[in-house]
């Protein structure tokens, strides 16, 4: 039993970045995890996929190295020792941030947290005891998000056949064949990882594109460069059937007024997240849902019960890490009664790090026409590109939509080769409102990739000059 | 083409104009939307802006000179294009009202599409140091010819972002004076109310006693010392935070407005309009006279905001600066006295409207407290002037009521 100004009920990005600047603010804290401190970013996602990611990167561009120059002999890939790595990278940072909070003076609770009576927190630690810690200031619920199958199609995740991204981040090999239901950007990425690892990859998306939410043109182009490496992409297809067995699944998807049979050997559910919000006390506490499941917060991170903070995937999407851990500054800020700046929900990146990258911010062309704005478009591909020439890599494009009349950045969208590196430019111009003259103004380094960046811009304005 | 320059009817009252100072030169490029020229009005200094685009080729009104709304003053046309019979001609016909009553420096359609920056001076500071907005305000500010000073901030570090523009915009672009004249319709911010058989006889009996506007006048002294310990506590807080004792009359006003709208009316003849919004009116004492610029949904906005935008409209109004938008549809007023040590005055009603609040000085007066003893306390005459054909005495007396809660308890101001 201890007394904290704050406790946080998870140590994930929001969580555990929460905590440290809380810690900074001079606060007392002590967070709550009954796994390792990083969450679901460090150890089951964005860290170990990347990872991942990167070999698959390596594999495909080892192959061309002979076009290079540089003759490497026959590849042998080995999906165990990449997935070992991957593990290694993840339990790395996982301890990196063990160490951020013995610098900050965090408390990490090893246990399983609930609300309590008042403003304490029940935890039931590993071994079975239980004891109850009490917060003066704030209970921030920062519990994140988990997988889910899809039981309404008949993809109950069964962690053979029909696995989640947790599963597949640990497989000992890459599956002869795999589908991948939900071309969203853990699907996209897995596509990539386990197409570059010789599996058959089938995609499927009920959308009439891959990568959904982002700008049609990205996700037509990631669907051309997939199906040119062989990944089988059926967008706008609707699962119909599905047939679990020990060892196979078989699939019946209508695409485009046809019929297909799909038989892999896993199939691989990315279709969502649900929100942790189950047996954590919410109702007794007080702690309102939205309609869609998630814990209702305003611009402060404040709940519907008074003390009460949530941050991260369990209070709304978009589930990105970032969103969570600027969510968890902006909380310890509040708490700790200091100055803080709103977060911009508008203004958040997307990356999908497969291969081309996909990263974007701000509207898609669909939606600004939707909201009738008055815009233009500027496109400049990475063909074009000296930079994207000398590596070899000449997928992709940068889109730029403007406001017509102020030249507002009111989206851009990057396919490429470091896609997800690139995009910042855009974030900074964005959040500081400069234009897309402010952008042309400043002297983009000749040869770069960035170079795209100043002469979609460019193009938007009717002035493009290597295309 | 050629584009024919004419004097616009640059304010609703406006007859004629003088041409104050030619910004382009013969000879310069002009685009459509760009400043020609300023000139002065009967109320303000206006922007004369290009319709059409091309080379200014003639300038036909020298500076200083004045010239009546609709006349020829200056032409726009090609390089080499003939104008000679539209420069003869000039003197002779001036289409009067071909130039309409457009609002000023409205950005054109001709402007949409066009990434060039306009050479518009207008958002840079008047003091001449830098204007804290971010590229995209500037240019918004810009092309609609919004001045940055005075404007509140609300981005990093007190920085003018795109919704400060917005929400300023809003302000500017309303023009309740138009509709004020229409006839009678229900919309989102009013409602209108036939005069009832009493109210009529009330009106016209009254009327025949004291003159068009039937006034009558209520005095009340409010207790200002924690209005008093409110300021001094925010100006502790730093120059940020300070307020005028003004600015909290304004921001009590029209709270209180919000709650009475009784008394956020207009007369408008044969029916009353009764205002959902409470657009203030501010009297600001200027070399030319007096002029009301206007607080639009006073109710809505923050002490700090009110303190803000009565501080950038009085000196807008020193300056002549004020657009004809900025200073009509206000639906009730406030005109204070009290840095001139009037102890308590009556003021002119401004119609439509049916009110006007005095404010006098605060003063410290002997007061018997709740003890019992004579204590001294800051107190604060304001006197509200009522049009007696709308606003009974009994539904004043509530108004100031209401006011004096608000004024006396600071605090409700924040609730």
């Amino acid at each position: 039993m201890a007394n904290f100004d704050v406790i946080f009920l998870g140590g994930g990005p929001a969580g555990y970045v929460g905590a440290i600047r809380g810690a900074q603010l001079g606060l007392n804290v002590a967070v709550v995890e009954r796994e390792g401190l990083g969450g679901t970013c460090v150890l089951w996602g964005c860290i170990p996929a990347k990872a991942l990611l990167e070999a698959a990167s390596l594999a495909t561009r080892v192959k061309h190295a002979a076009e290079f120059g540089v003759n490497v002999g026959e590849v042998k890939l080995d999906f165990g020792v990449a997935m070992k790595r991957s593990r290694d990278v993840s339990t790395k940072n996982s301890k990196g941030v063990e160490f951020l909070f013995k610098k900050n003076k965090v408390t990490w609770i090893k246990g399983t947290g609930t609300l309590g009576a008042g403003k304490s927190v029940k935890v039931t630690l590993a071994d079975g005891k239980a004891e109850t810690h009490t917060a003066t200031k704030a209970v921030v619920i920062s519990t994140g998000s988990r997988v889910k199958g899809l039981p309404q199609a008949g993809l109950e995740l069964n962690k053979t056949t029909v696995i989640s991204s947790d599963e597949a981040l640990v497989l000992e090999k890459a599956p002869k064949s795999i589908a991948i239901v939900g071309a969203g950007a853990v699907g996209c990425e897995f596509a990539d990882v386990f197409s570059a690892f010789g599996s058959k990859v089938t995609l499927i998306e009920v959308m009439p594109q891959i990568l959904p939410l982002e700008d049609a043109d990205a996700g037509a182009e990631v669907a051309r460069s997939f199906k040119k490496r062989g990944i089988d992409v059926m967008a706008g297809a609707k699962l119909t059937t599905a047939k679990i067995g020990k060892s196979k699944v078989a699939l019946t998807v209508e695409a485009g007024g046809a019929k297909n049979e799909i038989e892999a050997d896993v199939v691989l559910v990315a279709t969502g997240r649900a929100a942790n919000v189950e047996n954590i006390g919410l109702k007794d506490a007080g702690v309102a849902l939205t309609d869609r499941g998630f814990i209702k917060i305003n611009e402060r991170m404040e709940t519907s019960a008074r003390g009460f903070y949530a941050i991260g995937d369990v209070a709304g999407p978009p589930m990105l890490a970032h969103k969570g851990e600027r969510e968890g500054m902006i909380v310890a800020e509040v708490i700790a009664g200091a100055h803080f700046h709103a977060l911009n929900y508008g203004n958040i990146p997307n990356c999908t790090y497969c291969h081309p990258e996909v990263a974007s911010i701000g509207m898609t062309e669909a939606q600004v026409k939707e909201k009738k704005i008055d815009y233009k478009v500027g496109k400049f591909p990475f063909s074009a590109n000296g930079r994207a020439r000398t590596s070899g890599e000449t997928e992709g494009f940068v889109k730029i939509i403007r406001d017509a009349k102020y030249g507002e950045i009111l989206g851009a969208h990057i396919v490429g080769a470091h896609a997800t590196e690139l995009i910042h430019e855009l974030a900074v111009a964005r959040e500081n409102e400069y234009t897309v003259e402010e952008i042309e103004l400043a002297i983009h380094a000749h040869p770069t990739l960035s170079e795209a960046i100043a002469e979609a811009v460019l193009d938007a304005m009717g002035r493009v000059i290597h295309a | 083409m050629a584009t024919k320059v004419f004097m616009e009817a640059l304010s609703p009252t406006m007859e004629e104009g003088r041409l104050a100072k030619w910004l382009k030169n013969e000879g310069d490029a002009i685009k459509a939307g760009d400043v020609l020229a300023e000139v002065e009005t009967d109320k303000a200094i206006m922007e004369l802006v290009a319709r059409g685009e091309g080379v200014l080729r003639k300038r036909l009104v020298a500076e200083g000179a004045t010239a009546p709304v609709g006349s020829l003053v200056g032409v726009i046309a090609a390089k080499d294009e003939d104008i000679a019979a539209l420069v003869a001609g000039a003197a002779a016909s001036a289409p009067a009202g071909a130039s309409g009553t457009m609002p000023v420096a409205a950005p054109t359609a001709a402007l949409a599409g066009s990434t060039a920056r306009p050479a518009e001076p207008a958002p840079t500071l008047a003091n001449g140091g830098r204007s804290f907005a971010s590229p995209l305000a500037r240019r918004i500010a810009g092309e609609r010819g919004l001045d940055l000073t005075g404007l509140a901030g609300s981005g990093p570090g007190g920085r003018i972002i795109k919704r400060d523009i917005e929400a300023a915009g809003a302000a500017v672009g309303r023009q309740p004076s138009a509709v004020s004249r229409q006839p009678v319709v229900a919309g989102a911010d009013y409602t209108d109310v036939p005069l009832t058989q009493i109210r009529k006889t009330i009106a016209r009996r009254l009327g025949e006693s004291i003159g068009p506007i039937p006034t009558f006048y209520l005095t009340a002294e409010f207790d200002v010392e924690r209005a008093a310990e409110m300021r001094a506590d925010l100006t502790t807080m730093g120059d940020a935070f300070k307020v005028s004792f003004n600015d909290i009359v304004l921001k009590a006003t029209a709270t209180a407005l919000a709650l009475h709208p009784e008394v956020n009316a207009h007369w408008l003849g044969d029916h009353v309009r009764y205002w959902g919004r409470v657009h203030l009116g501010v009297a600001v004492a200027t070399d030319d006279g007096l002029i009301v610029p206007v607080i639009f949904d006073a109710d809505q906005k923050r002490l700090s905001e009110i303190s803000a935008e009565s501080k950038a409209l009085a000196q807008r109004a020193r300056d002549r600066k004020l657009k004809p938008e900025e200073f009509t549809g206000s639906t009730f007023s406030v005109s204070n006295l009290g840095m001139m040590q009037i102890d308590q005055f009556t003021a002119i009603i401004n119609p439509p409207e049916v009110g006007i609040l005095a404010i006098g000085a605060i003063e410290d007066r002997p007061v018997k407290n709740a003890a019992g003893a004579v204590e001294f306390r800051k107190r604060l005459r304001v006197t509200m002037s009522c049009d007696h054909r709308v606003v009974d005495g009994a539904v004043g007396a509530r108004f100031l009521q209401t006011l004096r809660r608000m004024i006396e308890n600071p605090l409700m101001l924040v609730y």
